[in-house]
């Protein structure tokens, strides 16, 4: 006696959460079998394996149906042939565009295109994320990539319209196509002491200052709407971003900064000594950074940089991150006091945002 | 030109790519009604066209608004080669044709591609113009409502039950014509949809036009069904009872309606049509054929069941039909023309006097092409044949109705087993028109029926009975004889008086069969069904006794016809009824009584088998009272049962060695183990595992002995498909294929909705098929219930309640029976401390109880007030259905999708039906080509079913409905051919839409108001909730 048809359709589409999330991760029908087997399911409805596995395919059956409409979330909740409660559908979305944060530091800042999705074969192993898994983690970033690159407004409002997500996921979203779109580098060994978190953290503040959509109305020019967008560095700041290496290329401005910096934190930092030595180190790393933004190889290597120029020279003495915070903050305002420096809004716009990636990105 | 149809066509949304280079559709609409076509423009590059067309308007005869679908076409336009189809939409109008229902089509509808499925969505308005007709003569029968509810449905009131209306009619199947050689699958698939289309259109016009013939006005428990009957062709048939129906909102009607119907029927005897009913084929005197050397005519006599199979040849061939039972020509012309036949498996109070038992006949016939599809006298006549044994059986068991009738036919080849089946009963005259039934009654109505136990008495002659059964006083009333058994089709009463709850029973049998040709395999088909019956029968005797059990109700036994095979499947709903005696145990006796070993065997199986009854005995609660021969003789008072029975769980442990006392003093089953064959079957007996706990199951509507229904459903379906191994395939091994085939689905339902728990599944519906040599296919659809466990001890107060209900609304004689039970019942109460120490209890149910106590209380010290203050009273007590709303499902107020709900059953928990929007009555093909790209088979079927109940939701939801009732899903006819990457499905699904309201939502000030009088009481029922 073998099964060849085996079904159950309800009204209301069943949902098995836990048989989702083992569909998620990738797992085929007799692994997830094998692992509900294992969470003592049997023993606790007194079911058979049996049922098991035709409950498994019946669930993988319908999340097979559902991912096509999961693509395009709004279709989810326009579509007629399931019916599913809304609490259910906001899951279903949830879940499904849910990533692991092992998987999102591999592709993060990665080009999405074919050739990294052949990398997801080695990722794969290396994370113990199923293939499966990675690769609709890949799609998925992939898909709302595509769907948000060439919209106007706010990028995570644009995600959360077509895709339905929570804030949360749609920030987080928001980041990984920022730094899709941007191809920041986060897989080098220095970087890998980062969270997905302090990247997201530093793309979000990078959206809210550093784009063009960051500006405001300030784009007077309606042709340049067209790259009113978020996902876009403003590459006028950018270019502007030259005339702070004056900061340090100015022998006279520098050593006025670092006696106005060292003025105001002696006594207050513990680890006063270091700073004076390094000031002129870490000042010239911050600017330099800055002054190299204007070609994109050096954007990319932006948090590269700002590691090994700022948080492993700090580290290095050991500097407690309250030093570090109230380092940068008087780092960051002495220079409203050097009568020679003329950019301060331009100042104010990089180091605000750097100031709160520095802190963030400051851990061991 | 009696009626004008307007159509608009709206918009479209989420629409296929049709245009792979601009990844766009250029789409537009063809509105199609008979010969007449209309387009809209086209709305080019686009997935989500907006034509907003002008309103298309057809003017057609009611005729054709009745018989046509309104056929609504979504093509993609190409300048250069034909147009390409993008998918269709039928809408069936006719809800539009009857005030009170529907008065706008409008809303989102699936455009549906045999070979595709779904493919986006339409939005479309449909309305109908309806001009008086004065034509007398008219073939239409527009206004003629029609239920598949079997009951009166919930806001109209039957004033008049005609009875039995039929009709059928038959074509070619477009499956196999010669054109289906050249055409396009698709093309051949959207011919059969549109002719099914036509055909149940056109039958439901006919049956309509039967109705107005009688006089009435609805057709209730209307069920219609396809024989596809391959090369010989396609036949559509009905039944139904007709109704004269009337809506409850309009008081007017009600007191005339109540007094004087006999009075109608006597002004206008002559008005009945003299066809209606059946066909006058039997005023002729066409006997002769009974010599056919095929003629197989058997009678099985088996307590409560009655069964006749016929075997013949080639009705077609020997020049037409002949009977069983010469008898019956006997009967005068006035009887023989009309069957007293009701579709309805609940009925109005009062209606239903006593019940015989099942009556079934089976026929095997040869399938002879259909030559003249204007008149199907053939098929006709076999029906006729069948009804006429079925209403011979009923006569026999002293009854003059037969109810929860149904039909139903098995196709294999050209072999076709034609079954019926039904309850015998006697009915109440005062519903019915006709005056024979009438006659035959009179002196039954005279004595006083007992409520709750009256319809369990024997209707027959104790002297001369049908077959041999053990008859006793009844427990309840102690005054009418009653059996020790009682098999029904019909749902449990809703007065009866049950113990503890029901079950679902199903028996399973199968038998190898050889593979013949034309009458060599209807005789083998017909050698073995009196067998296969018996058999069945005997199972489901044992399995009613091993759950302690004294009666079954909803039977339906299916046979079903394979190549090489027969397969026996019964289902029903086993309860303990409280008149009925106590259930004897199942004795087994070994052949060889002097083997030590083997006896030692047997006293094991016995212990066995004594074990499980008692354990289902305290699952379902069945305890009853414990009676002791002195009582015997005068009527046990009523309330002592009550209280017992609440106070039962708590007393449990002595209720077992009760019951294994009562084994000794009844006649016990025997089951004799002379082979291994029996020794198979008392095995197989003690395989069906009881659902886990917090799952009850039944197929009847309601689940005796639970009605706290919360408001969450779950309607599902189910198919299973399963490959026998071919090699040596012996009865038994079958047997068990079988058997765990269906326990195995079982389990995987309940498995499945595990989350309901504590939940009934309700109206649980099996059909089995043989679709090919060595598969069987078992599909099943029912309905999951949620229900609150705190409050599931209340089922026998309700029982007072509902029939105190039942009571104040029916006539005065009636109404003072209940009230009399709770004012006397009480001084004569046999344990008068009883109260007292219930108190004692800390349970639940003792509360309960105490609660009862004191609303009989209540009840007697007003009982010389006025009835309606005692109505209110009980009123005070929450009622069964409502009020319980704290497990209703999430609400979906945000989603953009309204909600519809579907069920088998006539009522959704919790919620008011306030309106019958027509019925939905759908016939989908769905073909692929691509048959593992889709999934396998399963992935084929599970698509195409979720997109069936999607397309019914949308018909519902532009009704204006909300849920559809009496859902049923008639026929799911699937074929594969996996080497081609084929597969095929032809469903068949009706129901009625309707519009509910939450109770919550209704909730009224009178239903609070008496709340005050048992304040304290009630709050602590609401704690538990």
């Amino acid at each position: 006696m073998t099964s060849e048809l085996d079904i159950f359709v309800g009204n209301t589409t069943l949902i098995d959460e836990d048989v989702y999330r083992l569909w998620l991760d990738g797992y085929s029908v007799s692994d997830a079998v094998a692992l509900r087997v294992r969470s003592g399911i049997l023993e606790q409805t007194g079911a058979t394996a049996a049922v098991l596995q035709s409950d498994t395919m019946d669930h993988y059956r319908t999340f097979h149906m559902l991912e096509r409409l999961l693509h395009a979330p709004p279709k989810l909740l326009h579509q007629l042939i399931f019916q599913i409660p809304p609490s259910r559908q906001a899951l279903l979305i949830e879940r499904y565009y849910a990533f692991d944060e092992a998987f999102v530091r591999e592709v993060l800042g990665k080009k999405l295109s074919k050739g990294t999705k052949k990398d997801l074969d080695d990722i794969s192993p290396k994370t113990g994320i199923t293939l499966k898994s990675c690769r609709r983690q890949f799609d998925n970033f992939k898909r709302v990539f595509k769907v948000v690159e060439e919209m106007r407004g706010s990028l995570v409002d644009n995600i959360q319209q077509h895709f339905l997500l929570s804030d949360r996921l749609a920030r987080d979203y928001a980041a990984i196509v920022f730094f899709a779109n941007n191809r920041f580098e986060t897989g080098k060994k220095k970087l890998q002491y980062l969270s997905f978190g302090d990247f997201a953290f530093c793309a979000e503040l990078m959206i809210q200052n550093w784009t063009l959509g960051a500006v405001g109305e300030a784009p007077t020019d309606p042709d340049s709407q067209m790259d009113d967008m978020d996902m876009d560095l403003d590459k006028e700041f950018l270019q502007d971003l030259k005339e702070l290496k004056v900061l340090v290329a100015d022998k006279d401005l520098l050593d006025l900064h670092k006696s106005l910096v060292c003025t105001a934190l002696r006594g207050k930092l513990g680890v006063f000594s270091e700073m004076e030595a390094n000031f002129k180190n870490l000042s010239r790393g911050l600017v330099n950074v800055a002054a190299k933004l204007t070609h994109n190889k050096d954007v990319r290597d932006l948090f590269v940089d700002l590691v090994e120029k700022f948080v492993e020279p700090c580290r290095s003495d050991h500097w407690p991150l309250n030093d570090v915070r109230l380092f940068l903050n008087q780092y960051s305002a002495s220079v409203h006091s050097l009568d020679g420096f003329r950019h301060q809004a331009l100042w104010d716009r990089y180091m605000g945002t750097l100031r709160g990636c520095l802190l963030r990105l400051y851990h061991d | 030109m009696p009626g004008k149809l307007k159509v608009k066509i709206v918009a479209g949304r989420h629409l296929p790519v049709m245009d792979r280079a601009s990844d766009l559709t250029d789409a537009f609409v063809e509105v199609k009604f008979g010969n007449t076509t209309f387009k809209t423009d086209v709305y080019l590059k686009s997935l989500n066209p907006q034509w907003n067309s002008e309103w298309f308007k057809f003017e057609v005869d009611d005729e054709d608004l009745q018989d046509e679908p309104l056929q609504i076409t979504v093509l993609d336009h190409d300048t250069y080669s034909a147009n390409d189809a993008i998918g269709k939409v039928y809408i069936d109008i006719d809800p539009l044709l009857y005030s009170e229902a529907a008065t706008v089509i409008s809303g989102w509808f699936p455009i549906y591609d045999t070979i595709h499925g779904i493919r986006g969505e339409i939005n479309v308005v449909v309305k109908v113009d309806l001009f008086n007709d004065l034509n007398r003569f008219r073939q239409s029968s527009c206004g003629v409502k029609f239920f598949c509810t079997t009951s009166i449905p919930k806001c109209y009131r039957a004033v008049i039950i005609h009875g039995f209306v039929e009709e059928l009619v038959v074509n070619e199947d477009p499956e196999y014509q010669w054109i289906d050689r050249i055409r396009t699958p698709r093309a051949s698939n959207e011919a059969r949809q549109r002719l099914i289309s036509l055909m149940s259109g056109e039958l439901q016009r006919k049956i309509g036009l039967k109705v107005l013939e009688m006089r009435g006005n609805a057709v209730v428990g209307y069920l219609q069904c396809f024989d596809l009957e391959g090369e010989s062709g396609l036949v559509v048939r009905a039944i139904g009872t007709a109704c004269t129906l009337d809506k409850l909102s309009s008081p007017a009607a009600f007191l005339p309606a109540c007094n004087s119907p006999s009075k109608d029927m006597k002004e206008s005897p002559l008005v009945h049509p003299p066809s209606h009913g059946c066909r006058s084929t039997h005023n002729s005197p066409i006997h002769t054929a009974t010599g056919s050397r095929l003629t197989q005519n058997f009678s099985v006599s088996v307590p409560t069941l009655i069964y006749t199979g016929m075997g013949s040849g080639s009705a077609g061939k020997e020049g037409g039909p002949f009977k069983a039972l010469l008898r019956q020509q006997t009967q005068s012309a006035l009887e023989q023309r009309e069957f007293p036949f009701f579709t309805l498996t609940a009925f109005p109070p009062g209606f239903l006097v006593h019940v015989g038992g099942v009556v079934s006949a089976r026929s095997v016939k040869l399938l002879d092409r259909i030559h003249n599809p204007d008149e199907p006298e053939t098929r006709d006549a076999w029906w006729a044949e069948i009804r006429q044994e079925i209403k011979s059986h009923a006569k026999a068991l002293g009854c003059h109705a037969v109810v929860g009738y149904s039909e139903s036919t098995s196709i294999c080849e050209e072999v076709c087993i034609l079954s019926a089946s039904g309850t015998a009963a006697v009915l109440n005259p005062r519903f019915l028109q006709d005056g024979t039934v009438e006659g035959c009654l009179e002196q039954r109505l005279e004595e006083n029926l007992p409520i709750g136990c009256g319809f369990c008495h024997i209707p027959y002659d104790e002297l001369n009975m049908p077959f041999p059964a053990h008859l006793t006083y009844c427990y309840n009333c102690r005054k009418q004889k009653v059996p020790d058994v009682l098999f029904t089709t019909i749902d449990l009463p809703t007065d009866a008086a049950v113990i503890g709850k029901g079950c679902l029973i199903q028996a399973r049998l199968c038998r190898l069969k050889k593979k013949a040709q034309a009458e060599a395999n209807a005789t083998a088909i017909s050698n073995l069904l009196p067998f296969m019956e018996y058999e069945v029968h005997t199972q489901l005797m044992n399995k009613l006794k091993l759950k302690g059990m004294n009666a079954l109700f909803g039977l339906r036994i299916q046979i079903t016809v394979g190549e090489n095979m027969l397969m026996g499947l019964a289902s029903a709903t086993g309860v303990y009824l409280a008149a009925l005696p106590t259930p004897g145990g199942i004795q087994i006796a070994g052949k060889t009584p002097n083997d030590g070993s083997y006896e030692q065997h047997i006293s094991h199986m016995q212990k066995k088998i004594n074990d499980t009854i008692a354990k289902n005995k305290e699952l379902y609660e069945i305890n009853p009272p414990e009676i002791s021969e002195e009582i015997i003789g005068s009527p046990i008072p009523e309330p002592r049962q009550r209280s017992r029975l609440l106070r039962s769980q708590s007393e449990s442990s002595d209720e077992v060695t009760e019951l294994d006392l009562s084994h000794g003093k009844k006649d016990a089953f025997v089951l004799e183990i002379d082979d291994t064959d029996a020794m198979e079957d008392v095995h197989s007996l003690l395989t069906d595992v009881p659902p886990p706990s917090g799952f009850y199951s039944c197929n009847t509507e309601i689940m005796p002995g639970i009605n706290n229904w919360t408001s969450e459903i779950q309607m599902f379906t189910s198919v299973r498909v399963i490959r026998l191994s071919s090699l040596n395939l012996t009865n038994q091994a079958l047997n068990k294929n079988f058997n765990d085939l269906c326990e195995n689905l079982l389990k995987s339902l309940y498995f499945k909705l595990r989350s309901m728990i504590p939940c009934c599944l309700c109206h649980v519906n099996f059909t089995v098929s043989l679709p090919e040599d060595e598969l069987i296919q078992v599909t099943v659809t029912a309905v999951a219930i949620t229900f609150d466990k705190n409050q599931a001890l209340q089922t026998t107060k309700t029982h007072v309640e509902k029939s105190l209900q039942r009571a104040s609304t029916d006539n005065e004689e009636l109404l003072q029976f209940p009230l009399e039970l709770c004012s006397d019942s009480l001084p004569s109460h046999p344990f008068p401390p009883a109260k007292a120490t219930s108190v004692d209890y800390s349970s639940f149910a003792d509360r309960c109880s105490s609660w009862i106590e004191l609303i009989k209380l209540k009840a007697q010290t007003i009982r010389r007030g006025s009835i309606k203050t005692t109505v209110t009273v009980e009123k005070a007590s929450p009622m069964g259905e409502g009020n319980f709303r704290n497990r209703s499902a999430p609400p979906c107020a945000n989603s953009t999708v309204g909600v519809v709900k579907m069920t088998p059953l006539s009522f959704i928990p919790g919620a008011k039906i306030t309106k019958y929007l027509g019925i939905i009555n759908m016939f989908f093909i769905r073909e692929t080509t691509s048959l593992r790209e889709e999934g396998g088979v399963s992935g084929f079927l599970h698509a195409f079913i979720a997109e069936v109940f999607a397309m019914v939701r949308a018909h519902v939801a532009a009704l204006g409905g909300n849920a559809v009732v009496s859902y049923i899903m008639k026929q799911c006819v699937f074929m594969e051919n996996p080497n081609k990457n084929q597969a095929q499905c032809l469903i068949n699904v009706s129901g009625d839409a309707v519009v509910f309201v939450r109770e919550s939502d209704l909730e009224v000030v009178p239903t609070q108001q008496p709340t005050a009088n048992c304040q304290p009481l009630c709050t602590e029922g609401e704690v538990t909730t």
